[in-house]
């Protein structure tokens, strides 16, 4: 299946090349560069990529591409997920997934590479089943390996890949058993001039970081489970119980990973929890124009709306901005033309509001369309969609965890047109 | 070391270039006499020491230098001979690291590498799986064309090993086997068809992946595994998922009738856009003769459907492929939620799913419209996505939400996306003339666009007005005339030759413009584009032929221009038009038509979706995505018309169990379909708590058939084994707790009491989670009482993962094939032993003479592992001779080996952990062995007939180990003699008692 990968930087350098099968030559990125060229953006190349021998597909991550090479017929999202998957790993064992935490650990990441795919079929991809055949690098344990001589693969056996439950490690052990869910809403909600919602819908996910020892068997259920429209499941979720009644029943994975993703259908209504006043307007003929926005709570069920913050892409035509925020503080970035305002807390007697002008190519025509305004916030201990976590059951262990559940909601592709 | 080759550099330089340059470029390693490599050389050098010195730490460092070089790309083949010494490294970073260089260098380096294959031949028989498993991987890997007989060999061992996992390695070596020798087909494709009939569901995504590789025409080979794969389907991890559900996609599409409604197809262009799916049904039903789907085309659909569910949105992808294929129109509508679902996710995945969904929706327009606002555009998408965004909105257009769409499509004209923009107005276009009552607004809409002020905004309009007013022969004047004064200030190729064409079209309605244009693009002619030329050479064409009077002069002046031009089509076309138009003596009876010729009604263009033909590529391919035929695409059956005969997938229960029972017992079974997911049931209850219940749920279908099942799973003897020694377990579990100090309950009842779960509930699963391991569940009791001891047994438990192993292995495992028996199979299954348990064998029957053992087995089975057991090492074999230490008792012999270079003191059986009933006599403790040494002891297990383990610790002085004996069925047997009468009339007492049992 998965012949090659290459991975490549921004400015275009092949740094690190694996390949399953034979090898393959690094001239076969030509065809990617050119596609690149093509683009002009990196967001617009295109995922796959024919080429004479060989189909590229690629994913685009943290300012990396994995370019991987096909040469026969596989099912495309097969690949990119897989792409996903590697660069999740990386993440989780590095920390980040740049290059250069990649250069720096070229060898695990060799090593990874190789006990993820066999002959270009992925062999393993969960995390608890890797680092239990390679250990993740720690600064302690590259000193004491310096000095031991003593290696980062393990020299235990993936007992994980073996059993029905590939994504637990056995034998995990912990002084303190804690098990926390975040439940975590975005919305991304399109809001027009007038300020009415053109769409609007919540996506959800849990994520939990599970600290328990042995082979406990939890049970998780909500007040209101028929809110979840749409679900997708971590492997370990049984299916057949969540049918039926409605409850996530599991032997969790050891460590931090995503439960359950779901999305509240947008025919329910949605509540949106800012609003947001603006006139921005070029005038015509002059080399000016004026902009002001404000923003307001609204339907922020009593909760403080933090981390506030504001993206604007101008238009080419904008020099410069002369701005005077009431609160927080702005950046305009004159190349990028990308207007950012770090509001922080919304406090209801006094609204935040940025006012000023702005500074256009003289000679120009004005521009066409105002600039849409980008919108992230939080609201901590708040689940916008109203889901609430019953309780937390734990069996097939004896000791008491600990448990936490946490809320919070964000603001997802929020954005308003104006 | 610098100077000196810098000095033979410039020796060697001045010398013969040319045989310099043969060198360099025939060697593949950089040769030394090239200085740019002179560095490298030197480094290769040291890399090379450090590789021999005998300090792992410098091993390790230099290999990790040299998968440095690779990763980056740059030779390192010519470290061949120094790596490959260390392929039997002791240190196990070393030799994965030694083996991901052999992987990458040993096709070039054939003949060297053909020393490391003793290694992995010597380990393909180590008693450790994994390492089995690895040393399969690696030799599989080495693309050497000479060792491909040792290949097949080893694919062919492992591919019969007990163990799942190098079963599943096996599998993937198959495919590697075939690309570097494919005539080896016919052997692989038997093992492929071996490997095809096992149950566990490791391997299944594996060999089906082989399958498609090596020969996806042999449909034939699924037949028989089809119900199994179904069944499986949800417990299989997620890659092997996806390679399973397209694979079965194309088998049904083979064996099942359609269960479309015939003239569904036409129906769907015929019929309104915004029926729903239902209707659909319902008004086909009504018609129609009733179909009845095939129960395994029913079984396929329903088990695929929690897979919607998945993480993976390549499993997302293939179920919904696979409901958009095969299954009836009115059911696939449950796809598009999860599709829109994955629309969250990263721009790769979004790309592909709205191709995906674009040529879905415009088939099937109903199924995504009510998510018609997930595909609204945002500012911050990139231009690719936007793009296929607006292909599926302009799918959905109908006319119930055009004007919402139309709205929104006004936002994204204005966008600062150009090339987003141009393609709103084409997606404008395109609505215009599929919904007819907008098409008036629509045009409105565009013409006012022709002041935009940006060009390309501007030159599209134009492009698309001029379709739309050709497709509408009605007066459009006005439009045309201002679009002939856009004419002085559009540059934009298509533009320009758009409005031309449409000027010249409409000649004879606007009389007074068109000479005008005619004059100004004379004079502009030779500075136009060649599409614009042409044009201007139509326009003066036809403008001679209808107003000759006016431009007669102008036309001859343009087709002087172009006589000249540089282009060829521009000198042809000139050449042409002046033979039909210009009347002379030569020309032929054709310019007498020429009016007829140039001002023919022409047919309006279509506007079409660039997703129509892409239909019949399978859906979530490559080949659909690039919608050409990738290498190796399978294409995708029609419905046959009859449907292939069905019972080709019942399994034969018979057959099959004769591998698991003994032959007498095989009797009422009927071959029904659940036999194989039952007895996986089982096998997942006894390996693990987990999946016994998601799989127990996915097989408690609403079908009557379960039943059966639910009996043939039982009668066949393995499972009944099974069972039976679970409820062993699950009885002792109940003694234990109950035993249990009050402190325990007192917790028990906390528990129950918070918990809001009826206590049956968690009762049960808490059996079910124990009932896994009798060992583990054990371990959990003693935990709860000592603290300290749980942990000192846990850090035990830890060291010693291999034994655990053996436990978590498949049922088939231990099946008799595990020993080299020669003797007669076996008389009795486990299942009747444990149904005769009241009855001692030897008092019943007098005929049954105990006999010596016709051949004794010298395997030995790994008991302790010398590097698990600090140096010291044990093995046990079964000697086959009655127990000294009791009759009903297997007897066992220990080797003990000393390997450590100290006396081991005080070697004796610590805690013994032994299910109920079981009983077991130790040795006598050993006071010390010496280095080197080697002792061998025999002890007595009373396995209870069972095949459960039996757990215990091996002491010395200083440690405990824990350890295990797991006896193979055909060791828990009494050789006896008896008549073939004695034999039939034994049968006969031991079914009666069978049936009794049932």
């Amino acid at each position: 299946m998965i012949h090659s990968l290459f991975l490549i930087n921004c400015s275009g350098d092949i740094f690190l090349e694996k390949h399953w099968k034979s090898v393959v030559s690094q001239s076969v990125c030509d065809y990617f560069f050119e596609a690149q060229e093509k683009a002009a953006d990196v967001e617009n190349v295109p995922p796959v990529i024919s080429t004479p021998h060989h189909y590229l597909i690629s994913i685009y991550r943290d300012k990396l591409f994995f370019v991987s090479v096909i040469q026969t017929e596989v099912p495309p999202l097969f690949v990119i997920e897989f792409l996903h998957r590697v660069a999740d790993t990386f993440q989780d064992y590095f920390g980040e997934c740049s290059e250069a935490a990649i250069k720096d650990n070229v060898v695990i990441v060799y090593e990874l590479l190789e006990e993820m795919l066999d002959n270009g079929f992925p062999l393993a991809t969960e995390s608890n089943i890797l680092k239990e055949l390679i250990k993740p690098p720690t600064i302690l344990r590259s000193v004491v390996n310096s000095i031991t001589g003593s290696s980062n693969v393990g020299d235990t056996l993936p007992t994980g890949q073996l059993s029905n439950i590939p994504w637990r490690r056995a034998g995990v052990k912990y002084t303190n058993n804690e098990a926390y869910f975040d439940v975590v809403e975005e919305i991304d909600a399109i809001i027009d001039k007038s300020g009415s919602t053109v769409f609007a819908e919540i996506q959800g996910v849990i994520d939990a970081c599970i600290k328990l020892s042995g082979m406990p068997d939890l049970s998780l259920s909500f007040m209101n489970p028929r809110l979840l429209d749409d679900v997708s499941f971590h492997p370990c979720i049984r299916f057949k119980r969540w049918e039926s009644e409605r409850v996530l029943s599991f032997i969790p994975p050891d460590g931090n990973f995503r439960l359950i993703s779901y999305r509240v259908s947008s025919q329910n209504l949605v509540a949106i929890p800012v609003y947001v006043k603006h006139s921005i307007s070029f005038k015509e003929n002059s080399s000016c124009g004026r902009f002001d926005i404000t923003i307001g709570p609204k339907q922020n069920m009593g909760k403080t709306i933090e981390a506030i913050t504001v993206t604007v892409h101008m238009p080419k035509v904008v020099l410069n901005m002369n701005l005077t925020p009431t609160q927080g503080s702005y950046t305009f970035d004159p190349v990028t033309k990308v207007l950012t305002w770090d509001v922080g807390k919304i406090t209801p007697q006094k609204l935040p509001s940025l006012k000023g002008l702005v500074n256009l190519q003289s000679g120009a025509p004005k521009p066409e369309e105002n600039p849409s305004l980008n919108i992230q916030f939080k609201i901590q201990q708040l689940a916008i969609s109203g889901l609430k976590v019953n309780r937390l059951d734990m069996y097939g262990e004896k000791y008491k965890p600990f448990k936490g559940v946490k809320y919070v909601t964000k603001a997802g592709k929020f954005q308003v047109r104006t | 070391m610098s100077s000196n080759s810098f000095a033979y550099n410039e020796q060697s330089g001045g010398g013969e270039a040319t045989e310099l340059g043969q060198e360099a470029t025939s060697t593949i390693s950089p040769s030394g006499a090239f200085g740019l490599f002179s560095s490298d050389m030197k480094k290769n050098e040291d890399l090379k020491q450090m590789l021999e010195s005998n300090k792992d730490s410098a091993k390790l460092d230099a290999m990790k230098r040299i998968v440095g070089m690779i990763a980056k790309g740059k030779n390192a083949s010519e470290l061949f001979p120094a790596v490959v010494k260390n392929v039997a490294s002791k240190n196990i970073e070393i030799k994965k690291l030694v083996y991901v260089y052999l992987v990458r260098y040993a096709e070039e380096q054939q003949d060297l590498a053909l020393l490391s294959i003793s290694t992995f031949q010597r380990a393909l028989k180590d008693p450790n799986q994994l390492i089995r498993a690895s040393a399969l991987r690696v030799l599989s890997s080495i693309r050497v064309p000479i060792i491909v007989p040792i290949m097949m060999l080893a694919i062919k061992e492992a591919s019969a090993d007990l163990s799942p996992y190098v079963r599943k390695n096996a599998a993937h070596a198959i495919q590697k086997l075939y690309s570097l020798d494919p005539e080896q087909k016919e052997m692989l494709i038997e093992i492929i068809e071996k490997l095809l009939k096992d149950k566990s569901t490791l391997v299944a995504g594996s060999v089906v992946m082989a399958f498609e590789e090596v020969c996806p025409d042999r449909i034939d080979l699924i037949h028989k595994n089809y119900r199994k794969l179904c069944n499986l389907l949800v417990d299989v991890e997620e890659w092997g998922q996806v390679v399973i559900i397209h694979m079965l996609t194309r088998y049904a599409r083979t064996q099942f009738v359609s269960p479309w409604k015939e003239g569904d197809g036409l129906e769907d262009n015929e019929k309104d856009f915004y029926d729903s799916d239902e209707e659909q049904k319902e008004k086909a039903d009504k018609r129609k003769r009733p179909y009845t789907m095939d129960p395994d085309h029913r079984l396929l659909i329903r088990n695929t459907k929690p897979l919607l569910q998945s993480r993976n949105a390549a499993v997302v992808m293939a179920v919904a492929q696979l409901y958009w294929h095969i299954a009836p129109k009115s059911e696939a509508g449950i796809i598009s939620k999860s599709l829109v679902r994955l629309l969250r996710s990263n721009r790769e995945v979004q790309y592909i799913v709205l191709q995906n969904i674009a040529t879905m929706s415009i088939q099937r327009k109903g199924m995504f419209e009510p998510y018609l606002k997930s595909f609204y555009v945002r500012s911050t998408d990139p231009t690719m996505i936007k793009i296929l965004k607006l292909e599926i909105l302009t799918n959905l257009a109908n006319e119930a939400n055009i004007s919402t769409l139309l709205r929104e499509f006004q936002t994204y004209v204005k966008s600062q996306d150009k090339q987003f923009a141009a393609a709103t107005i084409q997606t404008i276009g395109r609505c215009a003339t599929s919904i007819t009552e907008v098409s008036d607004t629509c045009l409105n809409g565009l013409v006012c666009l022709l002041s935009n002020r940006d060009e390309i905004v501007v030159a599209e309009s134009v492009v698309v007005i001029k379709k739309l007013l050709q497709m509408q022969p009605i007066q459009h004047g006005e439009i045309i005339k201002h679009m002939a004064k856009l004419l002085d200030s559009i540059t934009v190729p298509v533009a320009r030759a758009s409005i031309l064409w449409l000027i010249g079209e409409n000649c004879e309605r606007v009389p007074k413009i068109a000479p005008d244009v005619l004059r100004k693009t004379a004079k502009s002619f030779t500075s136009e584009d060649d599409l614009v030329k042409l044009q201007i050479l139509n326009l003066g064409a036809k403008l001679y032929l209808t107003n000759s009077k006016q431009t007669k002069l102008l036309t001859q002046y343009i087709l002087n221009l172009g006589k000249y031009d540089q282009n060829y089509d521009i000198r042809d076309r000139t050449r042409f038009i002046r033979q039909l138009i210009v009347p002379n003596e030569k020309s032929g009876a054709l310019s007498k038509y020429a009016k007829k010729i140039f001002l023919a009604q022409k047919p309006a263009p279509l506007l079409e979706s660039p997703f129509k033909d892409r239909d019949h590529f399978q859906l979530g391919t490559l080949s659909h995505t690039l919608n050409t035929k990738a290498t190796g695409y399978l294409e995708l059956s029609n419905w046959p018309e009859v449907a292939p005969d069905p019972s080709v997938r019942n399994v034969e229960v018979i057959e099959l169990a004769k591998e698991w029972t003994p032959a007498g017992k095989a009797k009422k079974e009927n071959p029904d379909e659940k036999f194989y997911s039952e007895s996986e049931e089982e096998e997942d209850s006894s390996e693990s708590s987990s999946d016994s219940e998601s799989a127990s749920g996915s097989e408690s279908g609403e079908d009557e058939e379960e039943d059966h099942s639910g009996d043939s799973g039982e009668d066949s003897g393995e499972s009944g084994s099974e069972s039976e020694a679970g409820k062993g377990r699950a009885a002792k579990h109940a003694k234990a707790r109950g035993k249990g100090d009050s402190k325990d309950v007192d917790k028990e009842k906390e528990n129950s009491k918070s918990s809001e779960s009826s206590s049956g509930e968690s009762s049960s699963i808490e059996e079910s989670s124990s009932d896994s391991e009798s060992e583990s569940e054990s371990e959990s009791e003693s935990e709860s009482r000592t603290i300290t001891k749980a942990k000192e047994k846990k850090t035990k438990q830890d060291r010693n993962p291999l034994t655990k192993d053996v436990s978590l292995l498949d049922l088939d495992d231990f099946n008799p094939v595990s020993s080299p028996v020669v003797l007669p199979t076996p008389a009795l299954s486990p299942s009747l032993i444990a149904d005769l348990e009241g009855l001692n064998l030897s008092a019943t029957s007098s005929v049954i003479s105990v006999s010596t053992p016709v051949f004794v087995p010298g395997k030995t089975h790994v008991l302790l592992h010398r590097m698990s057991g600090k140096g010291l090492a044990a093995h046990y074999f079964f000697p086959r001779q009655p127990c000294i230490f009791g009759d009903k008792m297997v007897s066992v012999q220990i080797t003990l080996n000393n390997t450590t270079d100290q006396k081991i003191e005080n070697i004796h059986v610590g805690g013994k952990k032994l299910p109920m009933g079981m009983q077991m006599h130790v040795f006598n403790p050993i006071e010390s062995l010496e280095p080197a040494g080697s002792i061998t002891v025999s002890v007595g297990i009373d396995f209870c007939d069972s095949t459960q383990t039996a757990s215990f610790q091996l002491c010395t002085k200083d440690d405990c180990f824990s350890v295990n004996i797991q006896p193979p069925v055909g060791e828990l047997l009494l050789p006896v003699a008896m008549s073939e009468k004695d034999f039939k009339k034994e049968q006969g007492l031991q079914l009666k008692l069978c049936t009794v049992g049932h």
